[in-house]
């Protein structure tokens, strides 16, 4: 089953024209995901090494039976891609697209909220649920397929932590990368919801990052709804406050947001908390 | 984007928010005459970017123009918390009758816009909060409905700006609002926002943040603000190189992909006995003239006493990764040992590649945690 994403997902990217979109869609599609259309104003009946292309989302939607908008458009452009998927009939949009406005998001993440679609993204790495899709930009080659869900607001980290899981035989049900802006579609709490009713998820990794609450909520949840183990990891103990750590959500406020206080958080909620990548894998291997 | 003042006031009275007469001066003779040209009294002000310039000295008040420019030569130049005073603004003195409190900014845990309000103006807002959360007013505002009237009212009555200067107050509220919007600002604060004898609302201070991310709306207002404030010399050279660098305080040079796996990164080396001594992340697909310029960043800290470079081969490949380093370290002399941790897709190739291209200080460690002791080991060594 896995969550997001699987063998029925159907995919139109938004942007498949372009240099990053045609050569990750491709990807993608050379993985095994199913990928059947292409969106460029303007490129409609021009086709992507025989991905067909349309004018609008809506009209693929229509023509393919697409159910997934992947964004790869550039970020002026971004958030209308994801105001256009979320009229189109998709059930998720994928946006993979970095630098999109604060208030762009803003208005994007309040237009989801009034409609039954999720967003991953935007600045993300997007869904890999190994073995079945790949919807976004994460490398393959460290993944394999297996029954831990790994969800997480940074791309290199969560490779880092999937890499170090498959090398001990550790396989993945679903790796959700949500993004590092303060505006996004999915937080931590809404991927944990998936994986504890998805059948195929016997244990999940949460990584977190320094700013924002996102992660004590996500505590509170595993406290009070989950019955599945959770492995935690926060980055950012060294990071001082008031620094925009590279993720425009990585930033410390006053005395809130701090590493300590989210790993103390997952701790209390009965999450075990590894201290780097490495001790991550190993409590899950553990387990 | 942080605003000076003076950058922020222009801009709220361009949507009509007022805001006293003033000018910008660089030099005392340049300050004498626009305070000839405004009128007396005027205040010099400091512009730099941090609180508590008045304290400091920053702001001074002066009767006539012999005054203001020997304000303005004692001004200029001076050390503000790090912060050397090279811009001054000239600016009609305020008559204060009342000092009130208003801001709208970005709400990430509400996930929509927050606009606050005090009757308690004049003093840092956090001071208030601390002594009397009643006294300020917090209003969520829906980016898609925008500040109703309604929503304006609320911010006054429960902020408890006096029946006499409400209705003005919603005005200007409404005004900061657009601003807000229009100037895809994550921060408008007016500090104090006053009433003065004649009953009118004037914005006496103004903090404004823009989102770099929207620069392509604003061009012409991010090419007329523009400056490098960094008060570090690193710091200022990566800006200059458009690197996303932070200085810290240890002695590790830092060298990373991705800001996760770099926090992550900073973490390892703590927990390994060492400080880190900057954050630097390269992002995706890093190539050799970007590790070339981070690698001379890095090293020119004269703390650093030994680098650790950590990529995750994702998308970007370990061989190109690899081959990066080896032209960066063709390019650049460095005199610190470099620990290089490369994993993930293709690292075998990265690393025989490394291992190919031999000198003196390069080292290669397999894992992040075998990489960071070493780094710290060398480090310690050279200290």
């Amino acid at each position: 089953m896995a969550i997001y994403v699987d063998e029925t997902t159907k995919v139109v990217v938004s942007g498949l024209t372009g240099r990053e979109g045609q050569f990750h869609a491709l990807r993608n599609r050379a993985y095994g995901t199913q990928v059947v259309a292409g969106v460029t104003p303007g490129k409609g009946g021009q086709d992507v090494e025989g991905i067909p292309v349309f004018d609008t989302i809506a009209e693929a939607v229509e023509v393919t039976g697409a159910n997934t908008s992947m964004v790869f458009v550039p970020a002026p452009f971004a958030a209308d891609a994801c105001f256009e998927a979320a009229d189109s009939g998709v059930e998720l949009i994928v946006c993979i697209t970095e630098g999109i406005p604060a208030r762009d998001e803003a208005e994007l993440y309040q237009y989801l909220r009034l409609r039954d679609i999720a967003m991953i993204g935007p600045n993300c790495p997007g869904v890999l649920s190994p073995g079945k899709a790949n919807v976004g930009i994460m490398p393959t080659e460290i993944a394999a397929p297996g029954r831990v869900g790994l969800v997480s607001r940074s791309g290199t980290l969560t490779y880092q932590i999937v890499h170090e899981l498959t090398q001990r035989g550790i396989g993945q049900s679903t790796c959700v990368g949500i993004g590092g802006d303060p505006f996004i579609g999915q937080f931590h709490i809404d991927v944990l919801r998936r994986f504890e009713a998805d059948p195929e998820t016997d244990m999940v990794v949460m990584v977190g990052e320094i700013g924002g609450d996102e992660e004590e909520r996500a505590a509170e949840f595993i406290r009070d709804s989950m019955t599945k183990a959770v492995v935690g990891y926060v980055a950012g103990f060294e990071a001082p406050p008031g620094k925009k750590m590279g993720h425009a959500g990585a930033i410390i406020s006053g005395s809130k947001g701090t590493a300590q206080a989210k790993a103390e958080a997952l701790e209390a909620a009965g999450a075990k908390v590894g201290r780097n990548p490495t001790e991550v894998a190993e409590i899950v291997a553990g387990m | 984007m942080d605003l000076l003042e003076y950058q922020g006031k222009q801009l709220l009275r361009s949507v009509g928010v007022p805001t006293p007469e003033g000018e910008a001066a660089a030099t005392p003779e340049e300050a004498r005459v626009a305070a000839e040209r405004i009128g007396f009294p005027v205040a010099i002000k400091a512009q730099v970017q941090v609180g508590g310039r008045g304290k400091a000295g920053g702001i001074k008040v002066a009767a006539n123009a012999d005054e203001a420019e020997a304000h303005a030569a004692a001004i200029l130049g001076m050390d503000i918390k790090g912060h050397v005073v090279r811009r001054l603004w000239v600016e009609e003195a305020a008559d204060i009758a009342a000092e009130f409190y208003a801001s709208f900014t970005i709400d990430r845990s509400a996930k929509r816009y927050l606009g606050m309000v005090s009757a308690e103006g004049g003093v840092e807002i956090e001071e208030v909060a601390a002594r009397d959360p009643e006294a300020i007013a917090k209003v969520g505002v829906n980016p898609l409905v925008g500040l109703k009237d309604n929503a304006a009212r609320a911010l006054a009555f429960r902020g408890r700006i006096p029946a006499e200067h409400r209705k003005q107050v919603i005005a200007v509220l409404q005004k900061l609002y657009a601003a807000f919007v229009e100037l895809d600002a994550e921060l408008v604060e007016v500090n104090p926002l006053i009433a003065n004898s004649r009953g009118e609302i004037v914005a006496l201070d103004a903090k404004v943040t823009l989102d770099d991310n929207a620069e392509y709306r604003h061009k012409q207002v991010f090419e007329d603000f523009h400056e490098v404030f960094a008060v570090d010399p690193q710091e200022k050279l990566a800006k200059e190189k458009n690197l996303n660098y932070i200085k810290l305080q240890g002695e590790v040079g830092i060298l990373g992909n991705g800001a996760g796996l770099v926090m992550s990164t900073l973490d390892v080396v703590a927990q390994a006995g060492g400080k880190a001594a900057n954050f630097l992340d390269v992002g995706g697909g890093a190539s050799a003239d970007l590790i070339a310029d981070s690698l001379e960043v890095v090293a020119g800290d004269p703390q650093v006493r030994s680098i650790f470079i950590n990529i995750f081969g994702g998308i970007t490949r370990g061989e190109e990764v690899a081959k990066g380093i080896v032209a960066a370290l063709d390019r650049v002399e460095i005199s610190q040992p470099i620990v290089v941790r490369l994993d993930g897709t293709n690292a075998e190739e990265g690393r025989e590649i490394l291992a190919g291209n031999p000198r003196e200080g390069l080292h290669s460690s397999p894992t992040m945690l075998e990489a960071a002791a070493k780094a710290v080991e060398l480090a310690d060594a050279a200290g």
